[in-house]
């Protein structure tokens, strides 16, 4: 067995925060950009341990949280029309739309059905052959191949009744525009582990080179982020901005070619619409038209009503990190998991949900 | 949502797929993104995929590093005291 208890260890943690104190003499802000890692922080306590100078902001890594309510209208709308069974990650159930959530139109009686694989709803595909099946296509790069994979193995079994609804986000172009953003101003970014594990490093070169911006991609154990927070730290001081990796294990230099083959061979670049940032030119991925026959915006042309946004709601702000979670007025109060607005909240990877389970702030 | 879990390929599969184990727990996933896989490596699976053969050398090398980190750490200290007198 493969013994990564290591990346646990109590004493190699110590060792890094200590020499973490020792370098980060200047006040930085380093940003990470992926939920696991939001959750991993917030689990083990890594903010409070910081040297005053060093300062961590949450970003919009939480592919749920950044999913537009218009895409979940969609989602919603497909699940209305007659023979259509609805297949997604169990995250996107609670996320709240417009005006319903996909649990809520579960329970209405819509046919949605939770998978853990694209391949459990290439299954549920192939037993409903009278059925048209479609798949909400959300999540970053480490999710798109996976979709492109699968429409690939529709295309050789004939399965003509399998459909992708793509919502899917590509992550390096969005971090230019947290770079750009005044009011943010990072100082660092702690990059997401197994986004790069499929593009590797080139495509972060730009925050280095362009901005100045050191970037490291890190792991998830404690150790792993401590890591990465450190090699940051170093960079800082050292006057340097590099991409760096600080998760040799998972992610190699030029990411999985494969991977990346996959995903230019089956998906083009479109824009996307993500929560609280906006639309961001090129960052999302769009079924080519040789396998439209398996995209649902083709096949089954829905128009939802025109979306709007929750009132009250800070995710935006949250998700570039301009505040933090229990700075908004309705942490804790209005919006809990439970009973969650927005969905920085339901989702376990959100950061609101992250702070609200981990943290003791707004609940005193 | 990004989150891949390592776990050892037991069984290579026809298509492409094989049955892995993921902390006791034994699942078939495909390994149409990792072609280099054998049997017996440890992979990152994803929602039903294996996305990257995991480098156990690199793991340990890497935990060799930060383990001297401490002996790092007194040697500065060691420099920034001889500096400071
Ligand atoms: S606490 Fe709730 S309402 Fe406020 S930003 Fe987070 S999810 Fe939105």
């Amino acid at each position: 067995m493969i013994d990564l208890s290591g990346f646990r260890d109590a004493e190699i943690a110590r060792g890094l925060i200590d020499r973490l104190n020792v370098v980060a003499t200047k006040p930085v802000k380093f940003m990470e950009v992926c939920g696991t890692h939001t959750v991993s922080i917030a689990k083990h306590g890594l903010r409070e341990i910081m040297p005053d100078t060093l300062t961590l902001l949450s970003g919009p890594g939480c592919p749920v949280c950044v999913t537009s309510n218009a895409d979940i209208d969609t989602a919603i709308e497909f699940a209305k029309q007659p023979g259509v069974i609805v297949t997604t990650f169990g995250d996107m159930m609670k996320v709240p739309g417009s005006y319903s959530s996909m649990s809520q139109e579960k329970a209405a009686g819509g046919d949605i059905r939770i998978v853990y694989s694209p391949l459990d709803a290439l299954n549920i595909a192939e037993k409903n052959p009278d059925n048209k099946v479609v798949f909400i296509g959300v999540g970053f790069e480490t999710t798109a191949p996976i979709i492109a994979s699968t429409i690939e193995q529709a295309q050789r079994r004939g399965l003509d009744n399998f459909l992708i609804y793509s919502a899917h986000k590509t992550v390096p172009e969005a971090l230019r525009v947290l770079v750009n953003d005044p009011d943010v101003q990072i100082g660092g970014f702690i990059l997401p582990g197994h986004v790069s594990t499929i593009i590797g490093l080139e495509p972060y070169r730009f925050l280095a080179e362009e901005y100045g911006v050191p970037s490291v991609i890190t792991g998830f154990e404690p150790v792993d982020v401590l890591q990465g927070i450190w090699m940051l730290a170093e960079q800082v001081a050292d006057g340097r901005a590099e991409v760096e990796i600080a998760y040799k294990r998972g992610v190699m230099a030029e990411g999985n070619p494969t991977a990346i083959a996959l995903i230019e061979k089956i998906f083009e670049p479109c824009d996307a619409e993500w929560r609280g940032i906006g639309v961001i030119p090129g960052t999302g991925l769009k079924i080519r038209e040789e396998y439209g026959a398996h995209d649902a915006m083709r096949v089954i042309p829905v128009t939802p009503p025109p979306p709007k946004e929750t009132k009250g709601c800070q995710c935006g702000e949250v998700l570039r990190g301009v505040i933090l979670p229990y700075e908004c007025k309705l942490f804790a109060k209005g919006c809990t998991p439970e009973h969650a607005i927005g969905p920085c909240m339901v989702s376990s990877e959100g950061s609101c949900a992250a702070y609200y389970r981990y943290t003791d702030h707004g609940r005193s | 949502m990004c989150l891949a879990i390592p776990a050892r390929i037991t069984k290579l599969e026809e298509s492409q797929m094989a049955e892995v184990d993921i902390l006791g727990v034994s699942r078939h996933v495909s390994l149409a993104m990792v072609p280099e896989a054998k049997l017996d490596d440890y992979a990152l699976i994803h929602a039903g995929f294996a996305i990257q053969v995991v480098d156990e050398a690199y793991a340990l090398e890497t935990l060799e590093i930060l383990k001297s980190v401490d002996g790092l750490l007194a040697a500065e200290a060691e420099l920034l005291e001889g500096e400071a007198s």
